[in-house]
């Protein structure tokens, strides 16, 4: 119940619905809560939701993966805190295949989106957590980011980059007391994946959040939730190059 | 993507609808959806029959649109977006002293919904309807939000409790919830052995949770038996939760009369003869069937009905031949209840009203439609009312001469929703729009 009371945790991508559980199930253990997105009107009804939850505090920040202008304020509310600092970082962004075949220079936003923007964020937060000897990061990549597929392969190339930046981060901060959770989620029920034809085993957000609490409570690195993407992902993982090049999964 | 075209049903799961449904997580997507293309919306779907259903339409579902977007832990004033349900606000505030002051037999109906249905619980002839406890209400059509309460802009307020989603799509409300002095029920359960028994003891029950449990089965002398509940909130300690199940399949047995009547037979008598008292959780109390997920697949895959009428005091006879009737067709299942109801009624199309009001399930077979359909004609003769939340069988007129206020309402949804964008299958079957402006 009180796991996560005096830390803080700054969820970067707040308004998607994953991220949403996820702030809903540390709030209502007693943490601080900074939600970080764009939309500020629906961030700061999250603040009121998040403290009629549990929340020790709740505050709406901006941020936008784009502007890194937007992270040191976010970083200093953090610091305003006493405890351990944490984050979860749960944005990315996947235009169709499609689009990004016919105008190739979506690729720098969906890299930034997914990878270099939150790994600039995590590179100046790092330091601090240092500081203060302990907090985890949560990083949200995606069994996407395990084969280069032809249906999501921009995204799933940087969502691998940034588990490859997690494994380094997760090596870095463990000297110092703290920890890197990367989390491959399977099909959740999101915006995301709504009325997108072919989805199954989909998941509900809250389930993908108590694996995550899980996970952050027991320090594993590494996780597929829900449980049963670590099997099947194993099993597209081990397909020889070969023959996976011919096929469309 | 925005839309996605799928079939759903309501809980009854006998009518099933076609179409594309949008399911905002943001009031900016749900704002952008009602610009575009107005929609009538739903919450999880707990009514029974055609209430939530455009089939071949668009429709909105609000269950992601679940913030608690203020509360004042001094007043136990609670807003909150549509799409929480009541046993989330149970979940949320009952460790800190407060409750939803009337929740229906499930916990998985959202705000909107009992708004929209303007449900009753265990203790109406105490605390009314849900409708009674609603301080504010947040309507958006295209393009406008507005907010009304029973002093401003009031008949709208009057007419969108119980009103269907006619009025606008509901995208909050703020509730006064009810001061309990802690999470628990001290509930007493007693057997009531006949019709005449079962009368005189809801009649002459001073408790503030009553409600009884009747044995659809039971005939002759038997006619009317039942488990009368009896609670009253306490600051006991209530045992621990149990292990939620679920029903895997759809296996129909509670269509079984000889299952039902084993199963009555067996509930009756697990109360014993001198009656019992105990302490149960809220959700226990409130909402006997949720832990049971998925149950409504115990009526098999043709799905069933509720037949839910209530008659004014002096009609318990009428009442009684109802029940008579529901026990030698042999085919009411378990799932059978009398309540008496008070004099509390919100909106214009609520269905509460005082005397007494009976529910039973029964499985969708042309024999059940039909004895369901002499059921409502004889509701209709003694003076009585069906609940639009349970109804998908019943004829517009008869449900019209049983609203007398239906005319005003529909004048209300015109002006709220003129271009008829939130009509449903319901309010199609029964026409209760179109008439409105011939009448006025």
């Amino acid at each position: 119940m009180t796991q996560q009371m005096n830390q803080t945790w700054i969820i970067l991508g707040a308004t998607s619905s994953m991220a949403r559980a996820f702030g809903r199930a540390v709030a209502e253990q007693g943490a601080h809560v900074l939600i970080a997105g764009r939309d500020m009107d629906d961030l700061r009804g999250a603040a009121v939701d998040l403290t009629a939850r549990g929340a020790a505090s709740a505050q709406a920040v901006r941020f936008d993966a784009h502007d890194p202008a937007t992270f040191a304020p976010i970083i200093d509310a953090a610091l305003a805190q006493d405890g351990l600092i944490n984050a979860a970082v749960f944005v990315g962004s996947m235009p169709p295949q499609a689009e990004i075949d016919a105008d190739p220079a979506l690729i720098d936003g969906v890299v930034v989106d997914s990878y270099t923007g939150p790994a600039k964020f995590l590179q100046a937060l790092a330091p601090h957590m240092e500081a203060r000897a302990g907090g985890t990061v949560v990083g949200v990549g995606s069994v996407a980011g395990d084969r280069g597929r032809i249906g999501n392969y921009v995204y799933g190339s940087a969502k691998a980059g940034f588990a490859t930046y997690l494994s380094g981060l997760r090596n870095r901060l463990t000297r110092s007391g703290g920890h890197v959770v990367t989390v491959k989620p399977g099909f959740v029920d999101t915006a995301m994946t709504w009325g997108i034809e072919g989805m199954f085993l989909v998941a509900p957000p809250s389930k993908v959040a108590e694996d995550i609490l899980r996970a952050v409570e027991k320090r594993r690195d590494v996780i597929y939730t829900p449980f049963f993407w670590r099997y099947i992902m194993l099993i597209i993982r081990s397909i020889p190059e070969r023959l996976f090049k011919k096929l469309s999964v | 993507m925005l839309w996605k075209t799928t079939e759903y049903a309501a809980w009854g799961n006998v009518h099933k609808a076609k179409g594309q449904i949008a399911r905002p997580e943001r009031a900016a997507t749900l704002e952008r959806i009602l610009a575009e293309a107005p929609a009538p919306a739903f919450g999880n779907r707990r009514s029974y029959g055609d209430s939530p259903l455009n089939d071949g339409g668009r429709a909105i579902d609000m269950t992601r649109m679940d913030k608690i977007i203020g509360f004042d832990p001094a007043t136990g004033v609670v807003e909150a977006e549509a799409g929480v349900t009541l046993a989330e606000l149970i979940r949320l505030f009952a460790a800190k002293g407060w409750i939803p002051a009337v929740v229906p037999g499930t916990g998985f109906a959202t705000i909107g919904g009992a708004i929209a249905n303007d449900v009753h619980g265990k203790n109406h002839h105490v605390d009314g309807s849900f409708g009674a406890h609603v301080l504010a209400i947040t309507l958006q059509s295209a393009g406008k939000r507005v907010t009304a309460t029973p002093e401003r802009l009031k008949t709208l307020f009057r007419a969108t409790l119980g009103g269907i989603g006619q009025t606008g799509v509901i995208v909050s409300a703020k509730l006064q919830m009810k001061r309990i002095p802690g999470a628990a029920m001290r509930v007493s359960e007693r057997r009531i052995m006949s019709w005449k028994d079962h009368i005189d003891a809801l009649e002459g029950s001073t408790a503030t949770y009553a409600v009884s449990w009747i044995d659809a089965q039971a005939k002759g002398a038997t006619m009317g038996r039942g488990i009368l509940e009896e609670a009253e909130l306490t600051d006991a300690t209530p045992p621990g939760p149990s292990r939620a199940k679920s029903v895997p399949v759809a296996i129909g047995l509670f269509s079984n009369s000889l299952f039902a009547r084993a199963f009555n037979e067996v509930y009756f008598r697990r109360v014993p003869e001198a009656g019992r008292t105990s302490v149960k959780r809220l959700e226990e109390f409130f909402f006997p069937l949720d832990k049971v997920h998925a149950m409504n697949r115990l009526y098999g895959k043709g799905g069933f009905h509720q037949f839910q009428c209530v008659v004014p005091p002096d009609q318990t006879e009428a009442l009684g031949q109802m029940m008579s009737k529901i026990a030698r067709s042999g085919l009411g299942s378990p799932l059978a209840v009398l309540k008496r109801m008070g004099p509390f009624r919100a909106g214009m199309l609520s269905f509460p009203t005082e005397g007494y009001t009976l529910a039973v399930d029964f499985p969708n077979r042309t024999r059940a439609v039909k004895l369901i359909e002499e059921l409502e004609a004889m509701t209709a003769a003694a003076g009585g009312r069906l609940y639009l939340a349970k109804d998908s069988l019943a004829p517009g007129d008869t449900i019209k001469a049983m609203y007398p206020e239906w005319q005003a309402w529909a004048r209300e949804a015109a002006k709220a929703d003129p271009d008829g964008d939130l009509m449903t299958n319901m309010v199609r079957r029964l026409d209760l729009r179109t008439a409105a402006e011939t009448t006025q």
